[in-house]
């Protein structure tokens, strides 16, 4: 296991002790593999879904889709006006003009109705089969690489050590979410409470939920655990959770490449790429205070 | 607070750089490399057999799709696929209200059958509410009434070398240039013999209707709709369908669809 405790100074000449920079070896080779292996699958996963989802571009609440009675919280569609085809999207009976990205969409003149629009779905035509394919191939990548990372995880410490949530990191959220908004970040070795609440909610909440729903989808997997979609409320329930789960993993995602930029691209990328990282000069006189604040 | 201002304006502009960065990485990128037969599609396609063995490891041949009460049944059952078959064959046995019927039970089999279905509706039958699942992701939960597919193998003794039923149809799914296709599907011996493979001729206690697959369509319940064929007349008991249609073992395998329809 890589140690915490290696790391390398770098003052330059003349620089005061207290600017000194450090770079320290912050994440372990299996985080950065699974990482990058996440990325990957979600990046497929979220294409192909988005195609799975536009052969039946509703959700419903309950065991089945409502055909003959209503259960439909969510609908994307495209209908007729007197201003030509237009593309929306209901939501809970609200409903909004989504043309150009939700119902109706293509190029200018070469509009068709579809769900999500071709730039968002792998392929980028209709074609349910092939998205089907790449979506469970990558959903065996996804599910092993959360299990390597949980085994990994636990042996070498990176859950207890830097996930697991302690008394400290509470007192430290009003000061953490007071940082945030000022786009205000502290490069040191832990993680803060944001970090770990959003990286612990992605992988032990949001990723399991997704395998779970996604099993309990499936005609034959409910044979083999039926208590699934009970406990979930239904078939057509655990597939709304399914594209809520999706949706907030996309935020997740967003947030996530907004804070990189913000926090310096080229450290972060790097720590995740190669492992250092270049941590804040400690500032000796107020740090403990600002920390705790 | 000038310090904050510029930084806020590189964070700003930096962040939308990397947006539009996102929105410009269309997604026809990938289309050339997933047509049925090229090389990545093949090798994504390995995960089917994987998941295929996995729900047949964990599900076995006797786990059962859950069943429901009465109180589920909500709505008529959703038709899907061909709803009227336009084939002259079929439009007369409709007309004599499938009195000239038969289905064939043949293949690799000891003795071959061809029964009425009056002969279907006098064996044993069996009667379950259960939910459809269509492969586009909608649910439809309803009463089906047929006779078990395996009393028929068992009756028309089902040779060893015999590893697939294949389900022939009436109804003509597609034209191609070397004529007109007629919907068609396999499954193994294993859902074949499930006890809950039935060979369906009543929905919610009528007879089954014409767009629902009369005069007998297949439950497979632990699969997906696609591999339910309806307007059936002939069970062909083959040792493989390498040969059969475009190999893949069925209509909509042919295109594109994993074969394993269990999830």
């Amino acid at each position: 296991m890589e140690s915490v405790a290696r790391s390398q100074s770098e003052i330059g000449p003349g620089v005061p002790a207290s600017k000194e920079k450090t770079l320290i070896y912050r994440q372990s080779r299996w985080t950065r593999l699974t990482h990058w292996l996440w990325a990957i699958s979600l990046f497929f996963m979220l294409l192909s879904g988005l195609q799975i989802f536009n052969a039946r571009p509703q959700l419903y609440i309950g065991k089945q889709s409502g055909f003959g009675y209503s259960n439909t919280i969510f609908a994307i569609g495209a209908e007729n006006t007197n201003a030509g085809p237009r593309g929306y999207t209901e939501i809970f009976g609200h409903r909004f003009d989504t043309t150009g990205v939700l119902g109706w969409s293509g190029p200018a003149g070469n509009e068709t109705a579809r769900g999500f629009p071709s730039w968002a779905t792998i392929p980028s035509y209709y074609d349910l089969g092939t998205a089907r394919v790449i979506h469970f191939f990558f959903a065996w990548i996804l599910t092993a690489t959360l299990l390597v990372w949980l085994v990994a995880g636990l042996i070498n410490g990176h859950i207890r050590r830097d996930l697991a949530p302690r008394l400290d990191d509470l007192k430290r959220l009003p000061q953490d979410i007071a940082n945030h908004a000022r786009l205000k970040f502290h490069h040191t070795r832990e993680y803060n409470t944001l970090q770990k609440m959003a990286y612990g909610g992605v992988l032990f909440v949001l990723l399991p939920l997704m395998i779970i729903t996604g099993l309990a989808m499936s005609p034959s997997m409910d044979s083999v655990l039926p208590f699934l979609n009970d406990l979930l409320g239904g078939r057509q329930t655990a597939r709304t959770i399914h594209f809520t789960v999706m949706a907030l993993l996309v935020a997740f995602f967003i947030i996530h490449i907004l804070m990189i930029l913000a926090a310096g691209p080229i450290n972060e990328l790097r720590s995740i790429i190669t492992g250092w990282y270049r941590t804040d000069p400690p500032a000796h006189d107020d740090n403990t205070s600002e920390r705790s604040a | 607070m000038a310090k904050f201002e510029i930084s806020r304006r590189k964070f700003l502009t930096a962040a939308s750089l990397g947006a539009s960065g996102i929105m410009l990485s269309g997604c026809d990128a990938f289309d050339s490399q997933l047509s049925i037969g090229s090389g990545l599609r093949g090798f994504l396609e390995n995960a089917n057999g994987l998941t295929h063995r996995a729900q047949r490891l964990l599900g076995g041949g006797s786990s059962l799709a859950p069943e429901f009460t009465e109180a589920d049944i909500r709505q008529p059952m959703r038709p899907n696929g061909v709803t009227a078959p336009d084939d002259d064959a079929y439009k007369a046995l409709l007309a004599n209200n499938f009195a000239d019927w038969r289905l064939e039970v043949s293949g690799l089999v000891e003795k071959p059958l061809s029964l009425t279905r009056e002969q279907l509706m006098n064996m044993p039958s069996r009667t379950q509410i259960t939910r459809h699942d269509c492969v586009e992701g909608w649910s439809c939960i309803a009463k089906w009434t047929g006779t078990p597919l395996s009393l028929l193998l068992d009756q028309a003794v089902v040779k060893p070398q015999a590893r697939y039923v294949m389900f022939h149809c009436l109804d003509t799914i597609d034209r191609s240039l070397s004529g007109d296709i007629k919907y068609y599907g396999t499954i193994d011996l294993i859902d074949a013999r499930h006890p809950q493979t039935i060979l369906a001729y009543g929905l919610n206690s009528k007879p089954l209707p014409v767009e629902n697959g009369a005069p007998l369509r297949v439950r497979v319940e632990r699969q997906l709709g696609y591999k339910m064929p309806k307007y059936l007349y002939k069970i062909e008991l083959v040792d493989g369908f390498a040969n059969i249609g475009g190999g893949r073992g069925g209509y909509w395998e042919d295109n594109g669809y994993d074969w394993y329809g269990g999830i």
